[in-house]
């Protein structure tokens, strides 16, 4: 059963719309904060409440890449892989993130405090190379200096 | 020179609360249009100021108003949706737009939905925009507060609600009719052409989509009249332009310039050209899905017509200076690949043709491409072209590589030849 808290957050949107199909994309984002993914089971609450079949929620929820259909560790890190931050030396970043977490693209860490993502531009892209950990952005991360700068800012992350 | 979409914002400061916007001028356009003008003067005034929409491909601002349906005998509601989805990979124009001066946008939704007769609108945000969110947000709050949101805005019997709609991450929702079934709540794959959405769109009423820019651009036509805007332009389209560059530049930003300002004075003046040491070889000019052009097209103009005529588009504005250390052939894979990525998956060329390109490249770029590779690619540009597929997303995957092709072909055959990447 959806929560109290979750039906009100989902019902306050509502009248942003004349169907509560459309509400679909607002719900599964509100779930995915409360419960950090969305599961079978979310996902077929969502579409009750909605008034959708779960077939038909599920092929939106599929659609986006930040609605997680998969658990996520407590901090989802987004690394750009776009061309300007690939022009910057992005590459650097990436593969620093991945041996210093020990985890490759879409993993978790054991501890499950981090899920590391390649994202899209992250329209930063004159501060390139970027990055987004939860909703903070992060960015001139100099390929030369980032592992000092990576390390001090994964530990704001707990 | 007049910076009128940037002259509020200040880097490192928060955006002007709705009575700061106030006191700086700011509302006094919408009032006029709501009180004083109709819809068609604003769209006529819209017309003469020759403002091109600033969301990649140009379409004139009051000629995709006046398809919209008007008068009592029009079907209703209609909508207004302002696509912020900004995820095209080297853009990042729209961004200031939205956490540097919110209201702006809203007076330019104000006016604009009151010129197409529309009574809801939405801002279509991407959700990695977080503090854009939240600034946004805000200053619809206090707009409704103030009621210049809701019923009867300045006694004018004009009403509107705006509402805020964040997406949750996927470069297609940009398209305009991908992005009407987003915003419906459905898988959001790009929708058939005819009907056009001002006359069949959102929950199959009129629906006009236009860009941030663009929209931002309106309050200062009406406060300041068609020839003033004309007069902002190096060329007959109308306003300024929010130019940006990144890439290996001494000063990486963006910034708000005449409309035709050259790709020299951008890189070199405002830019401050090429960081110690490194050579210009290639501009990618208006994000992933533009042409490349090379050092020879420093003088060309960034404008729609003069970047039609160098082979490119204007796109969003937003350039990449490619320095001669970095491989022409690994950045188009690194393009490609977003593509292949984000292809929505609903037309068979796209939907197999780009992850092929992508293998292409990377076999070239590792060290493993044959010499056939490059007629592969080439025969992939000309079945991916315009009217082969089924939206825009895929022809304008094929931009960079197709001009990479023609101005870089030797940087191809050195992989192949040498089995590696020459310039790692
Ligand atoms: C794949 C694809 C992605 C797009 N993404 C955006 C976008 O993020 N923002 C935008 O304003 N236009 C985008 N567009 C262009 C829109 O379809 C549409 O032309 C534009 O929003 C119209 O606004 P304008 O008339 O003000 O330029 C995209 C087009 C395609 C084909
Ligand atoms: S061209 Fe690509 S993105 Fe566009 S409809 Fe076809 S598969 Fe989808
Ligand atoms: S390419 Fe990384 S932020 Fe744009």
């Amino acid at each position: 059963m959806l929560t109290f808290e979750e039906k009100k957050e989902i019902e306050a949107l509502l009248p942003n719309y004349p169907t509560r199909q459309a509400a679909g994309i607002d719900a599964l984002v509100i779930l995915q904060r409360h419960r950090g993914w969305i599961s079978d089971e979310t996902l077929g609450q969502a579409a009750e409440f909605l008034r959708m079949t779960p077939a038909e929620l599920d092929s939106v929820a599929t659609f986006y890449n930040l609605i997680f259909r998969k658990p996520v560790g407590r901090h989802v890190i987004l690394v750009c892989d776009s061309v300007s931050c690939w022009v910057m030396g992005g590459d650097t970043i990436l593969d620093y993130l991945k041996s210093h977490l020990g985890i490759g693209f879409g993993e978790t860490t054991p501890d499950g405090r981090f899920t590391l993502l390649p994202h899209v531009c992250l329209g930063a892209c004159d501060k390139a190379p970027v990055m987004m950990i939860d909703d903070d952005l992060h960015v001139e991360l100099d390929p030369e200096t980032s592992p000092d700068r990576i390390d001090q800012l994964l530990s704001l992350y707990p | 020179m007049e910076r009128p979409l940037t002259h509020n914002i200040v880097p490192g400061k928060p955006p002007l609360s709705l009575a700061e916007y106030e006191k700086s001028g700011g509302y006094q356009a919408a009032r006029k249009a709501l009180t004083s003008m109709s819809p068609k003067e604003i769209t006529e005034m819209v017309k003469a100021s020759n403002l091109r929409g600033r969301g990649g491909a140009g379409f004139p601002t009051a000629q995709k108003w006046s398809f919209v349906p008007m008068g009592a005998d029009a079907p209703q509601p209609k909508y207004l949706v302002v696509n912020a989805d900004e995820m095209e990979p080297g853009a990042f124009k729209d961004r200031l737009l939205l956490e540097g001066d919110p209201h702006q946008l809203i007076e330019g939704v104000m006016i604009s939905a009151f010129a197409i007769e529309s009574e809801i609108a939405y801002i279509f945000l991407r959700k990695t925009y977080t503090l854009a969110a939240r600034r946004i947000l805000t200053a619809i709050a206090e707009a409704y507060e103030k009621g210049y949101l809701g019923k009867n805005i300045f006694g004018s019997g004009v009403n509107l609600s705006l509402h805020l709609h964040e997406s949750a991450g996927r470069y297609i929702c940009g398209e305009e009719t991908a992005l009407l079934n987003a915003l419906e709540g459905k898988r959001a794959v790009p929708r058939n052409k005819p009907p056009f959405p001002p006359v069949v769109g959102l929950w199959g009423k009129p629906t006009v989509t236009n860009n941030v820019e663009t929209i931002c651009n309106i309050p200062h036509i009406i406060a300041n009249g068609a020839a003033w805007f004309r007069a902002l332009s190096r060329v007959p389209d109308g306003g300024t332009k929010i130019y940006g560059v990144s890439g290996k530049v001494q000063r990486p930003g963006a910034w708000e310039l005449p409309l035709g300002t050259t790709i020299r004075e951008i890189i070199e003046e405002h830019a401050g050209g090429m960081k110690e040491g490194l050579q210009l070889r290639a501009v990618l000019p208006g994000g992933a899905s533009t042409d490349l052009l090379t050092a020879d097209h420093l003088d060309v103009k960034m404008d729609f017509n003069s970047m039609q005529a160098a082979d490119s588009r204007l796109g969003t504005g937003t350039m990449v200076a490619i320095d001669d250390r970095t491989c022409i052939v690994g950045l188009v894979l690194n393009i490609m690949r977003f593509f292949a990525q984000e292809s929505c998956g609903w037309c068979t060329p796209c939907r197999e043709g780009l992850p092929w390109a992508a293998k292409l490249l990377a076999a070239i770029e590792e060290g493993h491409g044959l010499p056939e590779d490059i007629e592969r690619l080439e025969l992939l540009t000309r079945l991916l072209s315009p009217g082969h597929t089924f939206c825009a997303l895929a022809p304008g995957a094929m931009e960079p590589l197709q001009s990479a092709l023609k101005y870089f072909e030797d940087d191809f055959h050195r992989h192949i030849k040498e089995r590696r990447c020459p310039w790692k």
